[in-house]
């Protein structure tokens, strides 16, 4: 899986590509922690438009990276997930803790 | 239950190999005509058994994770994933949602999650002598979807 990411006016945005998992969960949190850390952004959204599958290790990264923005004060929630990865979020009741915007259904 | 066709895979305990593990499943379970979201389910459902396995039987040792998937009659494909580590001292306990003894990238939610993807799970397990998880789901083919 890939991470990338774009900043902009206090918005950090994060792109989940690929399949993320548990063999892919540590290295993906190491990078967005430095990442949260290099611009302490205001706003964190975690676009999930291009992510294929997610299990739990995905629910565990989302929960991380919203006490990571709480820390500073931050907010942080999930865009445009879809499919496999959207079941997951719902199956997990995520939502009570972080905004989940599911992307326009086809 | 009858069965009519099955396939067998044993691997080590690494994470390199879950994808590999839902991928299999996956195209094993294509033969039942499955939807791409009951496709979904199963990868996702592997994964967790298959996560759980690698990431708590073994903690000191890379040991052998089974993967054992069945079609057995009436379009029902069973899963079971084995392992010969340290076991679950309480199973109730593991199965209760964000219950974790893994690390932070681990949720709590696993057990969850094969619950609600699959239409049967059990988990039996010994101290010491390792875990077995077994899912059911029913493919309703398309045809008749």
């Amino acid at each position: 899986m890939k991470v990338l990411s774009s900043y902009q006016d206090g918005r950090l945005t994060l792109y989940l590509k690929g399949e993320l998992d548990h063999h892919e969960a540590a290295a993906a949190l190491r990078k967005i922690s430095r990442t949260v850390d290099d611009y302490l952004p205001r706003d964190c959204v975690v676009d999930m438009g291009e992510l294929s599958f997610m299990d739990s290790s995905g629910i565990a990264l989302i929960l991380k990276i919203s006490r990571l923005m709480a820390e500073t004060g931050g907010r942080a929630w999930v865009a445009n997930a879809k499919n496999q990865p959207l079941k997951v979020l719902d199956a997990s009741g995520i939502d009570r803790v972080i905004q989940i915007s599911a992307a326009a259904r086809s | 239950m009858k069965q009519l066709n099955y396939i067998k895979m044993e691997f080590p305990a690494k994470s390199v190999n879950e994808g590999f593990a839902r991928a299999a499943a996956a195209a094993f379970a294509a033969q039942l005509d499955p939807t791409m979201e009951q496709l979904g389910d199963i990868r996702t459902a592997v994964s967790e058994a298959v996560t759980n396995a690698i990431v708590h039987a073994y903690p000191d040792t890379v040991g052998q994770v089974q993967m054992r998937l069945r079609i057995l009659e009436g379009e029902q494909l069973e899963i079971m994933v084995r392992d010969k580590g340290r076991g679950i001292p309480d199973v109730k306990k593991a199965m209760e949602p964000m219950f974790s003894t893994g690390g932070e990238e681990r949720s709590g939610m696993g057990f969850t999650i094969m619950s609600s993807f699959m239409d049967g799970l059990r988990v039996r397990s010994a101290v010491g002598r390792g875990t077995t998880v077994t899912m059911r789901k029913r493919i309703q083919t398309k045809a008749g979807a």
